[in-house]
């Protein structure tokens, strides 16, 4: 009676899930099979395999993997020094703050310090350096991307850091490891699952970038985000902005699988 | 277990009652019948006084509701859950709404004031017979730009975006249709070309402007291109009287290998109740003293020449947006080529964006 009963209490989450995230997955699925003028064909896969889309799908990826690298070079550090600040809460807030704003409110801010006239090259001119192209590069794209996303990775390293037992570091230390090599050694290896939960919460979200694509790098770098919105608003080519998609779930899947994998080792390492 | 079922079927409920609620109100409440007269249109697309004057002359009630892009007009009408008397669509989206059967042909007895309106902007491939569609704004697509940044270039051709001198000056649309239609173009063949060698042709030309791109964007383009960003702009018309009035050091040229046409046309969708009304407010805009106002608050190019007649010189005269019938007559409207052609020219300008420089 009470499994029974629990079974049911499962009842809504089922519902969701299977309403929200396993029917969604399978209209993309299906819509994927249809040409534009709703005929079934595989084209779409073929053509999703010609030099366009996998010169794009190779961008994606290296923009999300410059995106993900910078976010860890800053959130890391910014991670450690929060969890031996005072008043970490406080900290972490005006950490998070940012991420409350609209994500293009905060596009167009860009726009605006970056431009030919704007508050950065003003900065320049007066220092000397002179007026620098900086908005519609890639630079300023990984810069826009980064400063967005490190709320994303900061966070799971922080409570990774802080789950961290101290007494560990204290340990490693009075056995005579250097700073360096207690936190290779140590501190690195015990946080490693929240730095990979924060790459996972910024690479992912990073392939399928497509709004800063256009405002900020003024479509210099296209992504398959920018692809996928295209073929749905603009030419209704529904198939093709669904294969797209069934390729980036196979390969968020593939990712996934494959850290998580060496997570489950990880946890055994410890173990034992 | 039971007040589980319970919560289900209260949420279910309520829900249902929700959409019955929203749909009666939406429909006897206020938003149609009687002497209520829904007009769907661009946002600041039209003078306000002109409907208080509508309002008073007529008796109706004028609720005004704005969209900001074609494709969502098309699938709020296409829903059906609003009623909308009036709507003001450009003229691809018309041939598409067409085909969907979702447009109510116009009777034309109704509309006395269609006489007003230039013969050159009836009867085109998007609508032969006006059967669904009146005109009620058009222009064309070329370039904007400040003559103070770009040397002795004057782009009567096309040619001049080439030039060596606008390295990273120059900013593109962001719509598959302009920029390859601009490439067509250059090259003297039409912008609703399908061969595959003349589309080819294009890109080719396309990717060695490549370097001179400093950007393709959306509606940014007004505000970058105001701000000086760029030298030189590929805009529509409307968009180039909109960035001049904002920095009056700019101009606009439309080049004579020639270029867009595009309208806004008035039509009555599927999901209109007050016809009588839609044909009274369609007629009154026609009026040509009320489209010379519209045409002086709004600053597009109006295709009725009456109102033209009545407008001052500065605005009628003024060439860069009242082309001469020379030039017009090489401007094209977008054709409909159909979802295949349209995703092939996607397909090539998605191609000529990846260009890296």
């Amino acid at each position: 009676m009470e499994a029974r009963a629990r079974n049911l209490y499962l009842i809504p989450y089922m519902l969701w899930v299977v309403l929200f995230v396993v029917a969604p997955i399978l209209l993309v699925l299906y819509y994927s099979f249809f040409n534009v003028e709703g005929q079934f064909t595989l084209d779409n896969y073929a053509k999703f395999f010609t030099p366009v889309y996998l010169r794009m799908t190779l961008s994606s990826f290296w923009y999300a993997f410059l995106i993900t690298l910078f976010s860890l070079l800053v959130a890391y550090p910014t991670a450690y020094l929060l969890t031996r600040t005072k008043h970490k809460t406080l900290w972490l807030l005006l950490i998070i703050l940012p991420s409350w704003i609209n994500l293009l409110l905060k596009a167009y801010a860009f726009i605006g310090l970056f431009g030919t006239y704007g508050f950065v090259n003003t900065v320049l001119e007066l220092t000397g350096i002179g007026n620098k192209q900086i908005l519609f590069t890639d630079f300023s794209f990984v810069f826009v991307s980064v400063y967005i996303f490190i709320p994303f990775m900061v966070l799971p390293i922080f409570n990774a850091l802080e789950k961290m037992n101290p007494t560990l570091v204290y340990a490693a230390r009075d056995l005579g490891a250097s700073p360096w090599m207690t936190f290779r050694r140590v501190v690195f290896p015990l946080t490693l699952d929240g730095v990979k939960a924060g790459c996972m919460a910024v690479f992912i979200p990073a392939l399928s970038l497509f709004m800063i694509t256009r405002l900020i790098a003024g479509n210099r770098v296209i992504t398959l985000g920018t692809a996928i919105e295209q073929h749905f608003l603009v030419t209704q080519d529904w198939g093709m902005g669904a294969t797209i998609a069934v390729f980036l779930i196979i390969a968020m899947a593939l990712l996934m699988l494959l850290t998580g994998n060496r997570k489950r080792g990880l946890i055994d390492i410890v173990k034992r | 277990m039971k007040q589980l079922v319970r919560m289900f079927v209260l949420v279910f409920a309520v829900s249902f009652g929700l959409i019955y609620v929203t749909s009666y109100m939406n429909s006897s409440a206020g938003y149609s019948g009687g002497n209520t007269l829904t007009v769907y249109n661009w946002g600041d697309y039209i003078d306000p006084d002109l409907i208080a004057r509508f309002e008073e002359e007529t008796g109706i009630k004028v609720i005004y509701q704005t969209f900001d892009s074609n494709e969502a007009m098309m699938t709020k009408i296409k829903q059906g859950g609003t009623v909308f008397d009036v709507a003001i669509p450009s003229e691809y989206a018309i041939s598409k709404l067409k085909e969907d059967n979702l447009l109510l042909p116009i009777d034309h007895s109704l509309l006395p004031n269609l006489e007003h309106i230039d013969s050159r902007f009836m009867h085109l491939s998007f609508d032969p017979e006006n059967a669904y569609s009146v005109p009620y704004f058009w222009g064309t697509v070329g370039i904007v730009f400040n003559p103070g940044m770009v040397g002795d270039l004057t782009f009567d051709s096309w040619d001049d975006l080439w030039d060596d001198s606008l390295r990273n000056q120059i900013m593109l649309l962001d719509g598959a249709r302009e920029v390859m239609g601009m490439g067509l173009n250059s090259l003297g063949y039409s912008l609703n070309d399908t061969e595959e060698a003349h589309l080819q042709e294009a890109l080719a030309k396309l990717s060695r402007l490549t370097p001179n791109v400093k950007a393709i964007v959306g509606d940014e383009i007004k505000m970058l291109m105001a701000n000086g960003e760029a030298a030189a702009g590929l805009v529509w018309s409307g968009d180039a009287s909109e960035i001049m009035s904002e920095n009056e050091e700019l101009d606009y040229v439309v080049p004579q290998e020639g270029s867009n046409l595009w309208f806004d046309n008035m039509v009555i969708p599927k999901t209109a109740r007050n016809l009588e009304g839609a044909h009274q407010f369609i007629n009154f805009m026609l009026d040509p003293e009320v489209a010379a106002q519209n045409t002086e608050y709004v600053g597009y190019s109006t295709p009725n020449k009456d109102a033209l007649a009545i407008l001052p010189e500065e605005i009628s005269g003024d060439e860069r947006f009242y082309p001469d019938e020379e030039l017009t007559s090489r401007l094209e409207v977008y054709d409909n080529l159909g979802p295949r052609m349209l995703s092939h020219y996607n397909e090539l300008f998605l191609e000529f964006k990846m260009h890296r420089k």
